[in-house]
């Protein structure tokens, strides 16, 4: 067990193309880190060279104090698991979770007892004598951490596990790893673009964008406290309302002017912290879920406006409204018992406690 | 989407070198020694037994017949002028685009009779076609040969049970032409049967669906869906295959030895009478280096075609 | 399909007009199918049927001018034992087991390592060299073995069938590393990174990873360098001349022809037990043989 380090990092590719632009992050020992971010992003060749398998074009990466720049993979002491498991398909279970350990010479009792240790924690002791075309996508992603697990590594490291397998399964198998995770507390690092899949399992977000870090942090963090518009736009789903508005200041309140003659108060609370940028233009951030249908219990710092909604879509628990604002389509997430229609004009009360303010040129989160 | 980056990041030392030479840096260099050591028999062969033979016989087609002197192209200009050698000619390239029609002809409809075949039957039937292409030619064209037999042709026996007469299989030129294009029509055209086999059954069945519900006709198929999707292998197919025809030497040597009256030399079979045979060396480098340039062309065809084939992903 | 169904359906829905009939026009195609098959499978075994028949008969019958060629009236293996006891026909047989099976190992031993490295292991030229192996795989021995025969002779080896295994493989490697380059290169790369992050060298790749991973492919490329070997023809013809170097397809006719006497019969048995090796392996690995044999342009 071991803690990571990224220092200052730099992966350049062929025809000067960065994907990693000097990225720096500390990965505590036990700890479950995410990395996130859309394809491209370069999450997937931090993975890789954390595992050996991309060289480093600059930086520093230690694993348990150790920098491994110059060290090749087998010595690493890390296991991976792939996004298509990459079982060796002649080998049976057992040979595949044993693999790694008869090439590193373990004695025979000594691999049994770990590969059997290992099955035991992921349920697949009846599979360990077939082979990987014998098994369903969900047996074979458990073999593949079946494979990691026995090795006992310093760091595991897992490339998008869970993007070969259907919804359902997908579920099933994040609770799985969690579990394991708790049982055998490795240091891991996760590479996946699904901010669903980052949420659940991490003790650590590490939001990643066009080769940076763009913020790292607990997964509520990340949610109430983004520090940038792409943060906030890409965690919570469905994604996050930008409208343009302006902050004005008048008699001492602070109101935000939207499109279509929308005035809406700030809570008086934040008045300190968006005074300077009082007269500039904004987007106003807000989740669908803080713009919803008016209750009799609402608190204070409500703000309620009509709008027509164009879309309609019942998703069974709530229901989803859309409408546009100028060009700007914004949603809304009502109770599916309040009455909503096409073109009816609807009333919906703003959280303003939950509101965002991004300057539109930094993209930062005022 | 870091597909290959190992590996190219190794190419370009200069472009992403970092400051130092690492432990890694070692172990790539150490693996590409490694490669090429790996590769090293490979060159061997290639290089000692198909490139230098290739401008031995350059350097032999342009001596006189006891290698003792050099005449430059006097051999090439010899030969040219020579008739039995531009019947040489003339007879390859009939042979060779004769029978390759042929053979394509015949693979493309058998294909297609064994594409519409339910599975089970297919293969059996497949087995049984592939048969004359199994069996080593040299072996096979003995069989032709006895059939073809002057006094004992079992051909002229069933003609004569129709009342027809003898047909000089092998002793008349125009027969004997006929002959042996026919034997290698019969050996090589299931290896194009079962190229195009392979062809079709990788289109798709929704295309076939799809142009039916477009109001397509059988032909209007055939001419719209599977003739394109399949021209890639067809022209590589029939490229291959013409090389192969064009420098065969199996079957004429075996059935007629060249005659009668040379008139079914091929380069292959004339190259070895004169070279091996009567022991002009120099000669008969020469009539085996004319194949070249058109075996260069056709070869240059079927690489582009394959390549391309590759880039598709088909 | 609806329309099968359709037609059997028809009188229980009179409100439908039945218009043509898919069924029966289905059924004409497929017997028609079955025709132009018939004919052609008549045409493509005919030599091998008329090689059996005529090697089950004695001389006498076959010299008869009265009898049917296509059939025997009274078979006899009189002709196989004759070769297989008298003759050298034996000695051929080993020969070319001996040279196939020498071609056979060496073509394995280079191409394998060469194709892994050419897949895997890049390094400065080896596209071109890929590139190099296919056109090699183009050069027909028609156009080289005139220099060869004077390689040969040079080296001594002139009338000696080992020269067979050193030449063998200038046309068996190209195709056999051609094929492989293509089996490994279908193998995904995670799996040698598995193997890598494993702690597997590059030996332990090769042999305890790719190896049977592509073992349908290797088998492919064997039974191709096999059949190569095995029919050989003009290299044997233009470098052996002594009985007991010569190889099948070239021994069969020089022995069993002398001056104008056609032993007919003991031809076509010999060259039919010599088509046999190949003819079996056809037949039990039949999907490898075929694989092989699309491999070239379907592969790579």
């Amino acid at each position: 067990m071991a803690q990571v380090s990224l220092r200052r990092l730099v992966k350049k590719y062929e025809g000067d193309v960065q994907a990693v632009k000097g990225i720096d992050l500390e990965i505590a020992d036990h700890e479950f880190v995410v990395l996130v971010g859309p394809s491209g992003c370069g999450k997937s060749t931090t993975l890789r060279m954390i595992a050996g398998l991309e060289d480093i074009t600059d930086g520093e990466i230690a694993i348990g104090g150790v920098v491994v720049n110059d060290i090749p993979p087998r010595d690493r002491d890390i296991a991976m698991v792939f996004q298509n498991y990459a079982l060796y398909p002649h080998m049976t279970v057992f040979e595949n979770m044993a693999f790694g350990l008869t090439l590193r010479r373990f004695p025979k009792d000594e691999i049994r007892r770990r590969v059997d240790n290992a099955a035991r924690i992921l349920d697949i002791g009846e599979l360990l004598d077939r082979k990987p075309k014998a098994l369903s996508g969900g047996q074979r992603q458990r073999v593949a951490m079946g494979r990691a697990i026995v090795r006992d590594p310093k760091v595991f490291l897992f490339d998008e596990p869970l993007s070969n397998l259907d919804a359902k399964l997908r579920v099933q198998m994040r609770t799985e790893i969690k579990k394991v995770h708790q049982t055998v507390k490795t240091t891991t690092v996760y590479v996946t673009h699904d901010q669903v899949e980052a949420m659940t399992l991490a003790d650590r977000v590490v939001v990643m964008n066009n080769g940076i870090i763009e913020q790292v942090g607990p997964p509520q963090e990340l949610y109430h406290n983004p520090t940038t518009k792409f943060v906030a736009g890409f965690i919570g789903s469905p994604a996050m309302n930008f409208i343009p508005a302006r902050l004005e200041n008048g008699a001492g309140a602070l109101r935000l002017h939207l499109p279509e003659g929308i005035v809406l108060p700030v809570p008086p609370e934040r008045t300190k912290r968006y005074a300077p940028h009082a007269g500039q233009e904004v987007l106003f951030g807000l989740r669908p879920e803080h713009l919803t249908e008016e209750k009799p219990t609402d608190k204070a710092n409500i703000a309620t406006f009509q709008v027509r909604p164009e879309v309609i879509e019942p998703m069974g628990m709530e229901t989803l409204v859309h409408f546009w604002l100028q060009g700007t389509e914004v949603s809304a997430r009502l109770d599916p018992a309040v009455p909503a229609e096409v073109g009816r004009p609807l009333t919906l009360a703003a959280d303003m406690n939950r509101m965002h303010l991004i300057d539109p040129r930094t993209e930062r989160v005022l | 989407m870091a597909d290959g980056n190992t590996i190219t990041a190794r190419g370009i030392p200069a472009a992403i070198a970092p400051p130092r030479a690492g432990t890694l840096q070692r172990l790539a260099r150490r693996r590409s020694t490694l490669a090429f050591l790996m590769t090293l028999p490979l060159l061997a062969v290639i290089g000692g037994l198909v490139v230098y033979p290739f401008f031995y016989a350059i350097e032999l087609s342009m001596l006189n017949k006891r290698m003792t002197r050099f005449v430059g192209l006097d051999n090439y200009v010899f030969l040219l002028g020579r008739e039995t050698f531009q019947l040489v000619i003339f007879q390859s390239v009939l042979f060779a685009v004769s029978a390759v029609i042929a053979k394509a002809l015949i693979g493309f409809v058998l294909a297609h009779v064994l594409h519409t075949l339910p599975a089970r039957g297919q293969r059996k039937w497949r087995g049984m076609l592939l048969v004359p292409w199994v069996i080593p030619p040299a072996i096979s064209t003995l069989a032709w040969w006895w059939l073809f037999d002057p006094s004992y042709s079992a051909f002229n026996w069933l003609l004569a049970g129709i009342g027809a007469a003898p047909v000089p299989w092998l002793g008349d030129p125009g027969w004997a032409r006929f002959a042996v294009i026919l034997v290698n029509t019969w050996y090589g055209a299931p290896f194009f049967m079962i190229m195009y086999l392979a062809a079709l059954k990788s289109v798709p069945d929704q295309l076939y669906e799809a142009a039916a519900i477009d109001g397509a006709s059988a032909w209007q198929k055939l001419r719209y869906v599977t003739l394109p999707m399949m021209r890639n292998i067809i022209s590589i197919t029939v490229l291959f295959s013409l090389i192969v025809t064009f420098a065969n030497f199996d079957i004429v040597r075996v059935l007629t030895n060249g005659g009668p009256q040379d008139r079914t030399h091929l380069f292959g079979t004339y190259a070895f009478q004169v070279g091996i045979q009567s022991g002009d060396i120099p000669l008969g480098a020469a009539v085996s280096l004319f194949m070249f340039p058109l075996l260069a062309i056709f070869a240059i065809f079927i690489l582009r075609g394959v390549s391309r084939r590759t880039k598709e992903g088909l | 399909m609806s329309g099968a169904s359709m037609a059997t359906g028809a009188p229980a829905a009179p409100a439908y007009r039945k218009v043509g009939s898919l069924r029966r026009e289905r059924r004409w195609a497929l017997i028609g199918a079955y025709a132009a098959l018939a004919v052609f499978v008549v045409f493509f075994l005919l030599p091998p049927f008329h090689m059996l028949i005529t090697s089950l008969k004695s001389s006498a019958e076959i010299a008869d001018l009265s009898g049917n060629p296509w059939t025997v009236s009274r078979p006899t293996l009189e002709n196989y034992w004759a070769l297989l006891t008298h003759g050298s026909y034996p000695i051929h047989f080993r020969n070319s087991v001996i040279v196939t099976l020498c071609t056979v190992a060496i073509t394995m031993l280079i191409s394998i390592p060469a194709a892994f490295a050419l897949a895997r292991m890049r390094f400065w030229g080896s596209t071109v060299l890929a590139t190099g192996v296919f056109l090699t795989y183009l050069v027909p021995e028609t156009l080289l073995f005139i220099p060869l025969f004077q390689i040969i002779g040079g080296m001594g080896l002139y009338n000696n069938m080992w020269a067979m295994v050193l030449i063998y493989p200038t046309l068996t490697v190209p195709f056999c590393t051609w094929i492989m380059i293509g089996y490994f290169g279908s193998i995904p790369k995670e799996l040698d990174e598995a193997a890598l992050i494993d702690g597997a060298n590059h030996f332990q790749m090769l042999w305890k990873i790719f190896i049977p991973v592509a073992l349908p492919g290797i088998l492919a490329a064997t039974i191709f360098a096999f059949t190569v070997s095995w029919a050989q023809f003009l290299y044997p013809m233009a470098f052996l001349v002594s009985s007991d170097q010569m190889v099948l397809t070239t021994g069969i006719v020089s022995d069993l022809i002398r001056g104008d006497t056609f032993q007919w019969g003991m031809i076509m048995a010999g060259a039919l037990l010599a088509a046999l090796p190949p003819l079996l392996v056809y037949a039990f690995l039949m999907d490898y043989y075929i694989a092989g044999l699309t491999a070239g342009a379907t592969k790579g």
